[in-house]
């Protein structure tokens, strides 16, 4: 037993339940008690889903436990292959009812016979991964499934398209900036005039899935989800994949020059020349990208040696932690994971680039560890920010657990070009609020505990002198109103009509008291 | 037009597909509710995750709660569960010292039978903090019976009563009243003689429901107007505060989800129960404090006139609703007493979805509604226990109502399609009791309808692309 308060990465029927309701017509039956379906909420309020969870509970209730749930599962899926006509039917049991140990894969047998659809049920252990394991292994099971099938009816096209392409593997529902980065990447291959396969699972068709190995490459953006089917896909079928994060100027550039090895093995042989992408990098990462020019600018020096704490999936905390050491010069003195599975791989990305390592999956631990290094800014999850919020330190959130606040209705990517500058914004804004507390510290400029005047334009009997007026001027922007607002107050509250320097400072040094 | 109005109720019973929130969301308005407590949820990631994140209770600062997950090894009975728990606990005493610790079972620990109610007296002796166990499951309970359970469970811990308690209750009530009320002039006050100040002698009365404090304080007031004290609470703020239960105290319920507990303090504590119905806007308010007063032989007053007076106030709102037609998906079991609230306001009601419906306890609700239609000429709606989702979708596409009240995984998806939809748990978690609430209600009720009064020239009714079939 463990005493538990909140968790990184959900339970395993999550992730499989994430796949499954990615796909285009695919039905998820849960089978479960009542109250364990709460991930349709999840899908429906954070993703502000227009439509309808394809994921119905075949609830477990004492009668089902007296008498064995075999024709309440098996009911539920020959109805609901009646009422949507899914191509996919995918049957998962959740936590509380694997302890059941009820042979769920005869129920899908059984229905398979009556039904239409293809009826599977997902392979995974609720006891041994978390919601990440189990949406990788899912999104295999199923094309694996599908491949399979289509072998064994001899209807597998081996050959590959005439021009590059890449399947995207592993964008889907509720995933952390999932379709911004999808839409990013697009363009990006486009731009490498590399033709887009297939993307799944999102919005992908199983029927289609027997195309996938029609791909010059894969590309797997986050090594959570779809890695499994990448190491599937390049046994099976000896397709290349690349799992390099495009994120950050550097990372991506490595991601394209991968995509440039894989590429030219197979254009060299079927077109009969290369390609080569350094010039589009080259533009990009100078001009396209405002990220290096970023790195590069007086704003980015004064980040420098800054300490910040990094904490996420194994993905985003990597490659977070090596753009701000790398590419912006911030010192991180810790950088951590909750994705334990994953602990070797991460060790191996982030040394060098950090103080310390931080592998855990506890997030007391992580809090104690911020508290500890009392860092200018943290880069985490939604807990790291309220983790923040209590010991006053700005956060930028780079990974999930997911929140609503990370399905913003604008553009914002965390991949590719235009992924670089939203980081570098995330970075700076992160920071400067910190350096704005920074100033009003030193300028006394915290919040007004009163109103002094009710119009914010203060146009009133105080004077400013000439020195005063060049003093107030030599403020920063953001905190001078709050400087002259104030001295004014104190002034008003002592008596003074003229304001020079000496009034300035006997306001801050009266305010600090 | 005509319209068939059925003199009697009809209630069915669709297949169980529906969704609903876990029991043990309970959890989330209980600890904050009894301010000296801990819930331990003893149960699964499932249940963590569920707590964390789909309810949006988020432990981030001090948190009263917390999950005793259960790991593969506990679930094998490779551990010792008792030494477990015993583990856990002594590490919430150590961190919080609570006055009690409520154990919450989850189906989990159903199925591999867990004794809970076992261990947990051996425990309690042992730690020296009272623990109250309450099964909390999706196996036999939806939502809001989650706090049923509780409550019932604690029923067994109040104190039984004697005669000298009685005092000491009243003045403890004074008390907290004068807190509250500062202005109130109470018995021994004096400065200004009222009805108030005349309370009648009258057995103990003890209501059991889980309200807000501020809510608390106006039932309790509207029943001093009554000259009816209330001598005490279940819930009670504190632990420590549990009232006193058993022969000659009389219970009432405040919500429609309990029946489990007034069975407890019915069968167990020998209270005897007014079934009244609740007191849900001003004509289930009236109904629930004429109830109250017809059991001690009390003559109400004024109490026409204070529920005129109540509906005055909301001319301006019923005016929007008034003729509107609602349907209720089904979700936290306060359907019946709200749809007989709106259906006075004037509305029409389809449907009126429900997880579970215990007919005894809710008889006096039931016959409310069934007058209210009959009074208001409309047909009686239909009662559908244990909902069919699909099956209640399919229904609204026919029926297209002006609101469907509907829990969170419907919400965006009706909306999208043109229903107007409000969350059912919004009508959990708000102040919905009372006369003075009334308004709460159909703020609620009518902002999808004032939200859609302000976008309709604009076209944008259905957002998806073309329905598939």
């Amino acid at each position: 037993m463990k005493l538990a308060y909140w968790m990184y990465a959900g339970p395993a029927h999550i992730g499989t339940l994430r796949v499954a309701s990615s796909f285009k017509n695919v039905h998820a039956i849960m089978h479960a008690p009542l109250g364990d379906d709460y991930f349709n909420v999840m899908r429906s309020m954070l993703e502000r889903e227009r439509d309808f969870t394809p994921v119905t509970a075949s609830i477990v209730d004492r009668h089902v436990l007296a008498r064995g749930s075999q024709e309440k599962v098996v009911g539920n899926i020959t109805r609901k292959d009646r009422e949507e006509r899914p191509d996919l039917i995918v049957l998962t049991p959740t936590c509380t009812s694997s302890i059941l140990q009820e042979d769920l894969q005869n129920f899908v047998n059984r229905a398979s016979v009556t039904s239409d659809s293809d009826v599977i049920l997902a392979d995974v252990n609720h006891y041994r991964v978390n919601e990440l394991q189990a949406a990788d292994r899912t999104l295999e099971q199923v094309v694996r499934y599908y491949l399979d099938k289509a072998r064994r009816q001899e209807t597998l096209d081996r050959s590959v398209t005439d021009k590059p392409s890449a399947n995207i593997i592993g964008i889907f529902t509720l995933g952390f900036h999932n379709q911004h980065d999808c839409r990013e990447l697009k363009r990006l291959l486009q731009d490498l005039d590399i033709e887009i396969n297939q993307v799944i699972p999102e919005g992908g068709s199983v029927q289609d899935l027997r195309n996938l190995p029609k791909a010059w490459f894969n590309l797997v953006p986050y090594r959570e989800v779809g890695l499994m089917t990448a190491i599937y896909l390049e046994k099976i079928f000896g397709m290349p994949y690349v799992s390099t994060t495009p994120m950050g100027v550097v990372d991506t550039a490595e991601c394209i020059r991968q995509i440039q090895r894989h590429v030219n093995k197979l254009a060299l042989v079927s077109l009969d020349r290369t390609f080569n992408y350094e010039s589009y990098i080259d533009q990009q990462t100078k001009f396209v990208s405002q990220a290096a020019w970023f790195s590069r600018s007086i704003d980015c020096q004064n980040l420098t040696g800054k300490k910040a704490v990094v904490f996420g999936d194994a993905t985003h905390a990597a490659s977070m932690t090596k753009i701000l050491a790398r590419e912006m010069g911030i010192r991180v003195s810790c950088a951590g994971t909750y994705c334990k599975h994953d602990a070797e791989w991460f060790k191996e990305q982030v040394q060098g680039f950090c103080d310390e390592i931080l592998i855990t999956d506890d997030h007391t631990e992580v809090g104690d560890m911020i508290a500890r290094v009392e860092p200018s800014a943290i880069f985490g999850t939604q807990m790291e920010r309220h983790i923040g919020k209590r010991l006053d330190i700005p956060c930028g959130v780079i990974s999930s657990p997911v929140h609503i606040q990370n399905f913003p209705l604008g553009y914002r990517p965390f991949l590719g070009y235009e992924g670089t500058n939203q980081i570098a914004d995330l970075v700076y804004n992160s920071f400067t609020l910190g350096m704005e507390d920074h100033l009003l510290e030193i300028f006394g400029g915290h919040d007004t505990k009163e109103v002094i005047t009710k119009s914010l334009s203060t146009d009133t009997d105080l004077t400013w002198n000439y020195e005063s007026q060049l003093e107030l001027n030599k403020i920063p922007g953001f905190v001078r109103g709050k400087i002259k607002r104030n001295t004014e107050k104190f002034a008003r509250q002592n008596g003074i009509a003229d304001i020079t320097v000496e009034v300035m400072y006997a306001a801050k040094e009266a305010l600090n008291a | 037009m005509s319209i068939n109005i059925s003199e009697t109720l009809t209630f069915e019973c669709e297949t169980g597909n529906y969704h609903t929130f876990c029991p043990i969301s309970c959890v989330a308005w209980l600890y904050q509710k009894i301010e000296d407590s801990f819930f331990l949820v003893v149960g699964t990631k499932t249940c963590g995750y569920f707590l964390q994140n789909a309810l949006g209770v988020m432990i981030f600062a001090e948190p009263r709660y917390a999950m005793a997950e259960l790991e593969e090894g506990d679930i094998s009975a490779q551990l010792n569960d008792y030494q477990e728990l015993k583990r856990l606990c002594l590490q919430i005493k150590k961190d919080r010292n609570p006055s009690v610790i409520i154990w919450i079972g989850t189906c989990t620990t159903e199925i591999i039978k867990m004794d809970l109610e076992g261990m947990a007296p051996k425990l309690e002796t042992e730690i020296g903090i009272p623990i109250v166990v309450a099964r909390a499951n999706g196996l036999d309970y939806a939502f809001t019976q989650g706090e049923d359970t509780v409550l019932a469970a604690m029923a067994h811990r109040c104190p039984e009563r004697s005669l000298l308690g009685d005092e000491r209750e009243e003045t403890i009530q004074d008390q907290a009243m004068r807190n509250l009320f500062p202005l109130l002039p109470l018995r021994k006050g004096g400065v200004n003689p009222g009805p108030i100040n005349n309370l009648k002698k009258h057995p103990p009365l003890v209501l059991f429901g889980s309200l807000p404090s501020t809510v608390a304080s106006q039932l309790s007031l509207e029943l001093r107007r009554q000259s009816i004290q209330v001598s005490g609470r279940l819930p009670a703020q504190r632990y420590t505060d549990l009232p006193s239960l058993g022969d000659g105290v009389y219970v009432c319920g405040v919500n429609p989800f309990l029946s489990r507990t007034a069975t407890t303090l019915m069968r167990r504590r020998k209270c005897k129960l007014i079934g009244a119905p609740f007191p849900i806007g001003p004509d289930g308010t009236r109904a629930w404090i004429e109830k109250i007063c017809s059991v001690f032989g009390i003559e109400t007053q004024g109490l026409e006139e204070r529920e005129q007076q109540m509906w005055e106030t909301l001319r301006d709102y019923l005016d929007l609703v008034c003729g509107k037609s609602v349907f209720f998906m089904g979700d936290n079991l306060l359907e019946v007493s709200l749809a007989r609230f709106l259906i006075r306001c004037g509305m029409i009601v389809y449907e009126i979805g429900i997880p579970y419906l215990d007919k005894r306890y809710q008889a006096a609700e039931l016959l409310l509604l069934q007058n209210t239609c009959k009074e208001m000429c409309v047909p009686m709606p239909r009662i559908v226990e244990k909902p069919d989702n699909y099956n209640q979708i399919q229904r609204m596409r026919e029926l297209q109502p002006d609101l469907a009240i509907t829990g969170m995984a419907h919400a965006n998806p009706l909306e999208a399609r043109g229903i107007n939809t409000k969350w059912s748990v919004e009508f959990t978690f708000a102040q919905i009791h009372g006369f003075t609430n009334a308004r709460d209600v159909l703020e609620l009720v009518t902002r999808p309808l004032r939200r859609n009064n302000s976008l309709e020239d604009l076209g944008w009714t259905s957002l998806i692309k073309g329905e598939k079939k």
